[in-house]
């Protein structure tokens, strides 16, 4: 452990990327198995001990301290893990910290009773880094500026392999990845997948914003606004993921069976209405996705009631061959060819936009708030499909945002890079004539949008202005006005507005506006889109 | 009578004692100002008459050239020194005594004392040993005016000779490399400049050029710097395998680009906390704080062992929290204008 929570400090303490893949490579080749295999999976996609959770913590350091100087030290430090690793008492045994491997079996044995006597235990035997680390390892997200990305990447840089191959294999894989290490590290044969339904790492777009890109080289396609999934079947089983890989069958069983051959597809999952794109488009807004979002299980009423499907942009494998290096055109077609064969009430194909050049283009895309699509993505016709994002292959061209004027209501502490600032702000507008007495009601939070400096100047204005304090919550005097940038606003019962932003954030501080000014909700109502 | 204590007032802008029409580290220019120290959030410039120690009158000086007459000629500022343990008496019969804070060069507690009761003013403090200034020395009063900036919990500052040691085996392993340290330039810079001195470093220092005077003004009251040198005077190569203490506003800033391949260090409290360190982009962060830690805060209110207790900028919320478990009476007071050092 102590190795580990080496390493764990200075990679929070390293700023460049290459020192960073330089002290990961240098501990992977360094550590015996299993350890370095734990600690890979703690960086990359982190660990899950389902008896270790933040409020076990938070409940086994409320016993030893004072729960409000716990409270407002947690919030002051913006982490969880940290706070608790700074407060825990020092012990008075001299430290003996286990390997990672024995510290990852006894967290694994620990169970939610056992949890309160054997992780007190486990702290004991550790220095405050040592604590540090173990807290990390064990609720999970480290949040130390190190992407599960980049952690493949010093892996295949330890050993001399291919990033694609590690990202390839990956998922097919279960910590502490005793194949990959085998292959990567001693030689040995490289992890069968094949008849695994593994997801595969999506290829992103860059945002276009002023590049300028020719139709006979590109195509366009619509933006939808839904999620973006992977359906898979291969060895005889069919698996749903989300972006970022996550397991999402059980919400969406209607596609376990959906597909009949092997096959690896790239898609927007939307729920079937005419919200976007009229009756065309074909399909219902963001709102309607979101009532199936979450779920661990669902009736059958609400698959009727939101009948889910995937529109397909891409086709990776189908029958056991690897479409990936082939342009896009080919794939194209392959994806057409295999549409036809496939169930249309759960997939059909994503329409290629027509356009006669890029004007024409761009006078389409300024309609795509009418017809609420999110915007245009246009395809290099000969990009193979590659993992990531890589620029001149993919770009997303999305509609101008909406903006409006709000006011500051409430400040909140940030956590990780923005902990001990106040970094999270709901806004508001006024409920009628704020010159005749008409209230603030909050539509929105955003946490982005700012520079550090502004950042440092918000805190400021937070802590001089505060009227009121709710736990870490900081009401202020409302007299700061947000521009805010936002992409569509849609009703909803979860804020008292009524309303609820997609993608809200900062677009500029008007420190020079009166909050008077700032935009009522009936404004922001005319542009609910649903 | 008056009520008690009715001659001491916090105000917005500072404590305010009536019958003197004096204030106490006013955040605007007033009339009658007792300083505590020379940080610029306790010590502004403008005031027409300030008391304080002969260094921190000195630094004050540095800072804002308060002696020299302006341009018309006209109102030139009175500064009045007190010495440590010097006791002067103010308008309507209020005494002020100065002792030792152990803060930074010249930083004192302010001793009130009118009608038979006491009042501490702090200032900023701490308990630890400091070569630079004399140390804190526990005063009983009857109300105790406390700073609170590391009032948390979380806040323990290691002993300093850790921190040095970290700071030179850095230094020894990157023999071709510079180790740039952020420190504030009044106080911090000094005193880690004497700390490694007194753990036996005796190499040259070197300094950006904003921490040139205050190093200057320490020494001629007989603090011992060693050997000081500027970055400018020196070639980039000249540098390497040294320690270079800047301002931390230059940590990042295109002027630590002549440097050799620094490593960035930052001597401040607030280092304790992982993502403050991140925040500022700090590689080796060096927990050393002018201000008392949270054991020290504690303990300082303990051993003054006043009636009241009044807790002034920082994180107020916990040691009023501490406060009410150790039933000892206290309350926050809202001024304004004291930032967070970059302590």
């Amino acid at each position: 452990m102590e190795e580990f929570a080496a390493l764990i400090d200075a990679l929070v303490y390293t700023r460049s990327r290459n020192e960073k893949l330089r002290l990961i490579a240098d501990y992977l080749r360094a550590t015996p198995d299993p350890d370095r295999g734990w600690a890979l999976a703690a960086l990359s996609d982190g660990l899950d001990f389902p008896a270790v959770k933040s409020s076990t913590i938070r409940n086994l350091l409320k016993d030893r301290i004072d729960p409000v100087l716990w409270t407002l030290s947690r919030d002051f430090v913006g982490d969880t893990a940290e706070t608790a690793s700074l407060l825990w008492p020092a012990p008075e045994i001299a430290p003996s910290p286990p390997p990672v491997s024995e510290t990852v079996e006894l967290l694994n044995a620990m169970n939610r009773k056992s949890v309160l006597t054997e992780l007190p235990k486990l702290l004991d035997r550790l220095d405050s880094s040592g604590r540090y680390a173990l807290l990390k390892l064990a609720t999970g997200g480290m949040r130390i500026g190190v992407s599960s990305r980049l952690a493949k990447t010093a892996f295949a840089q330890a050993f001399a392999v291919s990033v694609d191959d590690v990202e390839e294999y990956w998922h097919g894989l279960t910590p502490p990845y005793a194949d990959l290490f085998t292959w990567a590290a001693d030689g040995g044969e490289p992890p069968d997948i094949e008849n695994l339904p593994t997801f595969r790492p999506f290829m992103l777009a860059h945002p276009l914003d002023e590049t300028v890109v020719g139709l006979e080289d590109y195509a366009a396609e619509w933006k939808w606004d839904g999620i973006r999934v992977q359906l898979v079947r291969a060895g005889g089983e069919s698996r749903l993921f989300s972006r970022s890989g996550d397991d999402i069958s059980a919400t969406f069983p209607e596609f376990l069976d959906a597909l009949t051959m092997n096959a690896v597809l790239d898609g927007e999952l939307l729920v079937r209405g005419n919200t976007q794109g009229g009756e065309a488009g074909g399909a219902a807004s963001f709102n309607a996705l979101q009532q199936r979002l979450g779920r661990k299980t669902v009736s059958k009423k609400m698959m009727q009631e939101y009948p889910a499907f995937i529109r397909l942009y891409d086709a990776l494998l189908i029958e056991g061959e690897d479409l990936r290096p082939l342009p896009w055109t080919a794939r194209r077609s392959r994806l057409e060819a295999l549409a036809s064969r496939l169930p249309d009430n759960h997939f059909d194909l994503s329409s290629v936009v027509a356009a006669a050049d890029f004007e024409d283009l761009s006078r389409i895309r300024k309609a795509s708030r009418e017809d609420a699509i999110e915007g245009l993505m246009l395809k290099r016709k000969d990009s193979p499909y590659i993992a990531g994002r890589r620029v001149g292959y993919w770009y997303k061209w999305k509609r101008d945002p909406l903006l409006i004027d709000c006011v500051l209501m409430y400040a909140q502490r940030g956590s990780g890079k923005r902990s001990s600032f106040f970094s999270d702000y709901t806004f508001g507008c006024w409920d009628g004539d704020p010159d005749r007495g008409a209230d603030l009601l909050p539509v929105g939070k955003a946490y982005s949008g700012f520079t550090d400096e502004e950042l440092k100047k918000l805190d400021k204005h937070v802590r001089q202005n505060t009227i009121n304090r709710f736990g870490p919550v900081r009401e202020t005097d409302k007299s700061l006005v947000f521009e805010v940038a936002f992409d569509s606003v849609h009703e909803s019962k979860r804020h008292k507005s009524g309303l609820a932003m997609r993608f809200p954030r900062i677009h500029r501080i008007r420190w020079d506006k009166p909050p008077h000014e700032a935009d009522r909700i009936e404004t922001l109502k005319k542009l609910i889109a649903d | 009578m008056a009520a008690p204590f009715s001659w001491i007032k916090p105000e917005p802008h500072g404590i305010y004692i009536p019958p003197a029409d004096c204030w106490v580290d006013p955040s605007r220019a007033v009339d009658n100002a007792l300083v505590t120290h020379g940080h610029a959030d306790h010590a502004r410039g403008g005031h027409g008459q300030t008391v304080a120690t002969p260094e921190t009158l000195a630094i004050m000086e540095l800072r804002y050239r308060t002696g020299a007459q302006d341009e018309a000629g006209e109102i030139p500022h009175k500064a009045v020194p007190v010495q440590y343990g010097e006791t002067i008496r103010l308008k309507g019969g209020v005494d002020a005594t100065y002792i030792p804070a152990g803060h930074v060069l010249g930083s004192a507690q302010i001793l009130l004392e009118h009608a038979g009761e006491r009042v501490i003013v702090t200032g900023d403090y701490k308990r630890r040993a400091d070569p630079t200034c004399p140390p804190f020395e526990v005063t009983p009063c009857d109300i105790f005016i406390t700073e609170a900036t590391f009032g948390l919990p979380v806040f323990e500052h290691p002993p300093i000779a850790e921190e040095m040691s970290k700071l030179l085996d850095r230094l020894a392993a990157h023999p071709d490399r510079c180790v740039l340290v952020g420190a504030y330039a009044l106080g911090k810079a000094q005193r880690v400049i004497a700390e490694l001195r007194a753990a036996g470093h005796r190499q040259p220092i070197y300094l950006h050029g904003a921490m040139e005077k205050m190093c200057r003004l320490y020494e001629e009251h007989g603090v011992d710097l060693g050997e000081l040198r500027l970055v400018a005077d020196v070639q980039k190569d000249d540098l390497r395998g040294h320690i270079v203490i800047c301002p931390p506003s230059a940590l990042n800033d295109r002027w630590s680009r002549r440097l050799p391949e620094p490593i960035t260090a930052m001597a401040s409290g607030w280092m304790r906390v992982r993502q403050r360190a991140r925040q500022r982009n700090v590689e080796l962060p060096l927990v050393i704080s002018d201000h008392a830690d949270w054991n020290e805060l504690t303990r300082t209110i303990r051993e003054v062992d006043a009636q009241e207790n009044w807790i002034t900028h920082g994180r107020e919320d916990a040691l009023l929290r501490w406060c009410q478990l150790h039933q000892r009476r206290a309350k926050a007071l809202a001024l304004v204008g004291y930032e967070e050092e970059d302590d």
